[in-house]
């Protein structure tokens, strides 16, 4: 029906730069969105995954609030949320690039996913291990410090795997405020080189690479932390 | 900074807000009911003692779940004219789109709420002289659906979330609806504030919706 032509990959731009060029910078801005806005998301995720299952209600509420938040108004709503409002609300936001404001905006909405998922894990550990370290005298922080969290930890990491490729697949919305990320070089390329399909198949190519990356890291970190006898842990 | 929400008159919440939520709600819907019924089809060739049923629909499922949704309503809008020779609008691809999208999903969720349901139930079915389809049709989904429903619920959440991404072909949903007003009333901070509200309460609503659903569903059992 149609016969593929590449050729345009190796065309100019601007100046000395190729599309093949442009594509490989796209293709570094979407790893660099994704590991920021993964990075933020982790660090409040499990901040507020933590508070939701303490004694205190006021950190519970603060965390159910945050979670319920950033889980009900879309990811590209969030994005827009950053883009256009934050910076006229709250003027120090209007110093930030776009691109600061992409990651901000899917590492806070990643982060309402990776609490209920820090959440869950807290509350799978038995609960005669939070009261026996309590009966040792152990305070709240150092319940959690010493007891709980290296065991929480070791049990949500591999579920937090499937939104490290989740955040990659998500990244590809900040195209809607012009970040010149995979999604946005498709649609871009698309438009100048009428190569639709080219443009398009490369693209979806190396989604597929990175989600075949972070999935082979994962299966590294799950070997290399997995608790023997507990719940997905071998021998 | 002074929030002026004095554009807000009832003509465009009429013409532009409902009007893009109408088919917010229409693509959810449409996308929902056809999803899950192509999604549970998926889910029984997955667990088929055919090979080959069960190794397409592998691969379908996991070649969906690794593309970025926006790079599939790409696709589809790019493809349909390609294939049928003329294109179908931005609304018709995007309701194709989400079918085949969210298929992918459902059916892993069928595929889990199928393998929920005791296999002695399948063979009682069997016992009795029925058939594949009559053992599934009457004993084994009816079972799996129920066991499901919160979960199948939720991925609706999802999908009425991911339904803003039309924005992507332009296709006239509730969020180009309020960056229809941004634009024309130069009140960009205004328009996403009330788009982030209204989203908000409705997701909010859905989800409090389906815990009460889940507390329901568990008593019955």
């Amino acid at each position: 029906m149609f016969t593929l032509d590449w050729s345009f990959l190796s065309k100019k731009v601007v100046g000395s730069q190729t599309y093949l060029g442009w594509l490989m910078t796209a293709w570094e801005t979407t790893l660099t969105i994704s590991l920021f806005a993964f990075i933020i998301a982790f660090a409040l995720g499990f901040l507020m995954g933590v508070f939701r299952t303490t004694q205190n209600k006021y950190l519970v509420l603060i965390g159910n609030v945050w979670t319920e938040i950033f889980r009900n108004i879309p990811v590209l709503v969030q994005i827009f949320l950053w883009y256009f409002v934050m910076p006229k609300l709250f003027p120090i936001f209007s110093k930030l690039p776009s691109f600061a404001l992409a990651v901000i905006a899917l590492g806070l909405f990643t982060s309402s996913r990776i609490s209920e998922q820090v959440r869950a894990g807290i509350q799978s550990i038995p609960t005669d291990q939070r009261y026996a370290s309590l009966a040792l005298g152990l305070t709240t922080y150092q319940s959690y410090r010493f007891v709980l969290l290296p065991v929480a930890f070791r049990l949500v990491l591999p579920p937090l795997t499937s939104e490290a490729m989740n955040i990659i697949k998500n990244s590809s919305v900040a195209f809607a405020v012009s970040i010149a990320e995979l999604t946005m070089y498709a649609i871009q390329v698309q438009e100048e080189t009428a190569r639709g399909i080219e443009v398009y198949l490369i693209v979806t190519g190396l989604y597929f690479i990175s989600a075949f990356i972070v999935n082979l890291l994962s299966i590294l970190i799950e070997k290399s932390i997995q608790i023997p006898h507990f719940i997905g842990g071998r021998k | 900074m002074n929030l002026d929400f004095s554009f807000l008159t009832l003509k465009v919440i009429n013409n532009i807000i409902l009007t893009g939520l109408i088919f917010s709600i229409k693509l959810t819907l449409i996308a929902m009911v056809l999803g899950i019924i192509l999604g549970t089809f998926l889910a029984m060739m997955r667990l088929s003692r055919f090979k080959i049923l069960s190794s397409f629909a592998l691969a379908y499922v996991t070649i969906i779940r690794s593309i970025p949704l926006v790079m599939v309503i790409l696709w589809v809008f790019l493809l349909i004219p390609l294939f049928i020779g003329r294109s179908l609008g931005t609304e018709y691809s995007a309701i194709i789109t989400f079918t085949l999208f969210e298929a992918a999903f459902y059916a892993e969720i069928m595929r889990a709420g199928i393998q929920s349901v005791k296999r002695d139930q399948a063979n009682a079915g069997y016992a009795l002289g029925m058939n594949y389809f009559q053992c599934m049709g009457y004993v084994v989904l009816p079972q799996a659906f129920r066991n499901m429903l919160p979960v199948l619920l939720t991925q609706t959440i999802v999908l009425f979330q991911d339904t803003s991404l039309v924005y992507a072909i332009g296709a006239f949903d509730l969020l180009k609806g309020f960056s229809i007003i941004s634009k024309n009333f130069n009140r960009p901070v205004e328009a996403y504030i009330l788009a982030t509200i209204v989203y908000f309460i409705i997701c909010f609503s859905l989800s409090y919706l389906v815990k009460r659903i889940q507390n329901r569903v568990r008593i019955v059992r």
